[in-house]
């Protein structure tokens, strides 16, 4: 594959790539890379940074650097789960949608126009207050559930003119099925659409994850950066000039953020020959 | 016509989702989390209140689930939320009406902006595609629009507020009493400076990555090429040629943009303590009060249509196509 090439020369793609990397190899090796376990409490509360403690220590005497290092995996597992669940369920809706056309395409379209106008957030919020279990699972589900409307709409208008090019209308002539004609003909065209959207998908579920977490509604439990900055402000860091605390673990959803949206970019911009650099 | 009348069709069918989902949420879950809610404010009561929330959420009735659903669609449309468990005995509606004149005011003007200065910096920056200040935009813009809103708002709070304490901490005007008039006004804009300056700042960069796409696109169209050939005023080019089709998208593209605008008000709100829907709907999640959140995620969904009605409406006038009911 060409474009695969092209995505690693484009310089938005590869410093997005590297700024993944560095935290995919954060979360992998954690336990060797954490000076502390997370949770260990055995230090003086409520102290700023020292040799012994890069990022000082929590309210309850825990090393931030270490739950820093920890918190990784959650917000890099929940963003990519999340894009992961949510980019197939666009694609599910899109292309069904954008194919069959008709009265499906209507009922399927104005549902996602329902999620895509009803603000996410605060139905987020909403959702998970009713929701009594809180875990790792229902911040995933509930992110998911509101993040899939945008990639829906874009797949679906890339159907649209995929659909009556000539190679598609002669597959239909030989007689294939609906789902090779949508899964061999059509689906691969439009591959580089769907990898930006998964990509586009994993910015808003770390965004929402961290929004929730930091609003008490995730589970305040487990350590990612979203109840990290949930802690932090609770106990008034900023107020007590334990500003460290809070703004690393920002910095890093930020980061793993923007590598997301950069890698985002890139896949458009190399599919869209006009934003290409002349 | 046919165009707006789509539209509003469209709007009653969100609302009516939006109603619908309050609706479904509670008996959805198992083990009724309302009756939890009720359970806890059982004492401070008093009886009429316990049974009109159990009506509201379904609780101990005998009626089917239709006629359940039927009263609660009345209710909400003669704008009947219920009381607020937190700040009983006062209703939702009243709790609510306190909060909302401070986000709008907020919300709009700085989504305005916002919109404004992203835009413009857009075309700035796609129209010297190669100068260096180009070249620090984009990355920039990349950052701020992959930032937690909240995040933001908490260091720019500490620097400004707490270190520098150029701006105070939080709320939306001195507590000192006796303001009135001008002192009052300028306390209130003195107040709003930190939380819109956040939000427009995050919110821009989303607007100028949009608008330099749109730009990037259009200007390598042939009528931009004959617009130069011709030798009109780059000026006017950038403007009337390039810029005027190039918005087109990004007031499509309002639609997503105002939920994720309206998610960060919401929580540059709750950083700010500032007294609006958003901080509003904080207190309701931390008391678990159940009529308040649902009425302010009902409100939130009213105000994002309408923007996006608004929007519409300005969309036709753009776009001539639209007028025209075709494409």
């Amino acid at each position: 594959m060409n474009y695969v090439k092209l995505f690693f020369r484009n310089k938005k793609s590869a410093i997005g790539v590297i700024i993944f990397l560095f935290f995919v190899v954060l979360a992998i090796f954690a336990p060797w890379i954490a000076p502390y376990s997370p949770n260990s409490m055995a230090f003086t509360p409520l102290q700023g940074p020292s040799w012994k403690h890069w990022l000082g220590t929590t309210a309850v005497g825990q090393d931030i650097l270490s739950q820093v290092i920890w918190g990784t995996r959650l917000s890099l597992i929940v963003g990519l789960i999340t894009g992961g669940i949510a980019t197939v369920v666009s694609v599910i809706i899109g292309l069904s949608s954008g194919y069959l056309g008709g009265l499906t395409d209507d009922i399927l379209m104005t549902i996602t126009n329902i999620f895509l106008v009803i603000p996410g957030l605060p139905l987020i919020i909403i959702i998970s207050a009713f929701i009594v279990v809180k875990g790792i699972w229902t911040i995933i589900f509930v992110i998911s559930l509101t993040g899939w409307a945008w990639g829906a709409r874009t797949l679906r208008s890339q159907v649209l003119t995929l659909k009556n090019r000539d190679y598609v209308k002669a597959s239909v002539v030989t007689g294939e099925s609906s789902a090779h004609v949508i899964f061999s003909d059509i689906f691969p065209n439009m591959l580089s659409l769907v990898v930006a959207n998964f990509f586009g998908a994993a910015v808003y579920a770390v965004l929402s994850e961290a929004g929730l977490e930091f609003l008490g509604l995730g589970d305040s439990s487990a350590i990612s950066w979203g109840t990290i900055l949930y802690w932090a402000q609770n106990n008034q860091a900023l107020l007590f000039g334990l500003w460290e605390w809070a703004a690393v673990p920002g910095l890093l959803i930020a980061l793993l953020g923007m590598s997301f949206a950069l890698m985002n970019f890139a896949v458009d911009e190399l599919t869209n020959p006009r934003l290409r650099k002349r | 016509m046919k165009y707006i009348l789509k539209r509003i069709v469209f709007f009653l069918i969100t609302l009516w989702a939006a109603v619908t989902i309050n609706f479904i949420l509670p008996r959805m879950m198992p083990g009724n989390p309302a009756e939890v809610m009720i359970a806890k404010f059982q004492g401070r009561l008093n009886p009429q209140a316990i049974s009109a929330l159990e009506i509201a959420f379904g609780i101990n009735t005998h009626e089917s689930m239709l006629a359940q659903y039927w009263d609660y669609l009345g209710r909400m449309v003669t704008g009947n939320f219920g009381i607020s468990v937190s700040f009983y005995p006062t209703t939702v509606a009243q709790v609510l009406a306190q909060a909302v004149p401070w986000t709008l005011g907020l919300a709009g003007i700085s989504t305005v902006i916002a919109f404004i200065l992203g835009t413009l910096l857009g075309i700035r920056v796609s129209w010297k595609r190669n100068s260096i200040s180009s070249s620090f935009a984009v990355p920039i813009a990349f950052f701020l629009n992959s930032m937690p809103y909240f995040w933001f708002a908490l260091i720019v709070e500490y620097v400004f507020a707490f270190v520098f304490g150029w701006f105070p901490l939080g709320g939306a005007y001195s507590s000192s009493s006796g303001l009135s008039g001008l002192a009052l006004v300028w306390s209130v804009l003195y107040h709003a400076i930190l939380p819109a300056a956040t939000i427009i700042i995050t919110a821009m960069g989303g607007w100028m990555l949009t608008m330099r796409n749109n730009m990037i696109s259009v200007l390598s169209d042939d009528y931009i090429t004959f617009a130069f050939a011709q030798g009109l005023p780059e000026r006017e080019i950038e403007m009337n040629y390039a810029a005027r089709n190039a918005i087109l998208p990004s007031f499509t593209g309002f639609a997503m943009a105002i939920g994720f605008v309206i998610s960060g008000v919401l929580l540059t709100e709750i950083v700010f303590s500032y007294p609006g829907v958003g901080y509003l709907l904080y207190q309701a999640v931390l008391n678990i009060d159940y009529p308040l959140m649902q009425a302010i995620f009902l409100f939130i969904t009213i105000a994002v249509l309408v923007a996006n009605f608004i929007a519409d409406i300005v969309y036709v006038f753009l776009d001539p196509r639209a007028r025209s009911g075709g494409e």
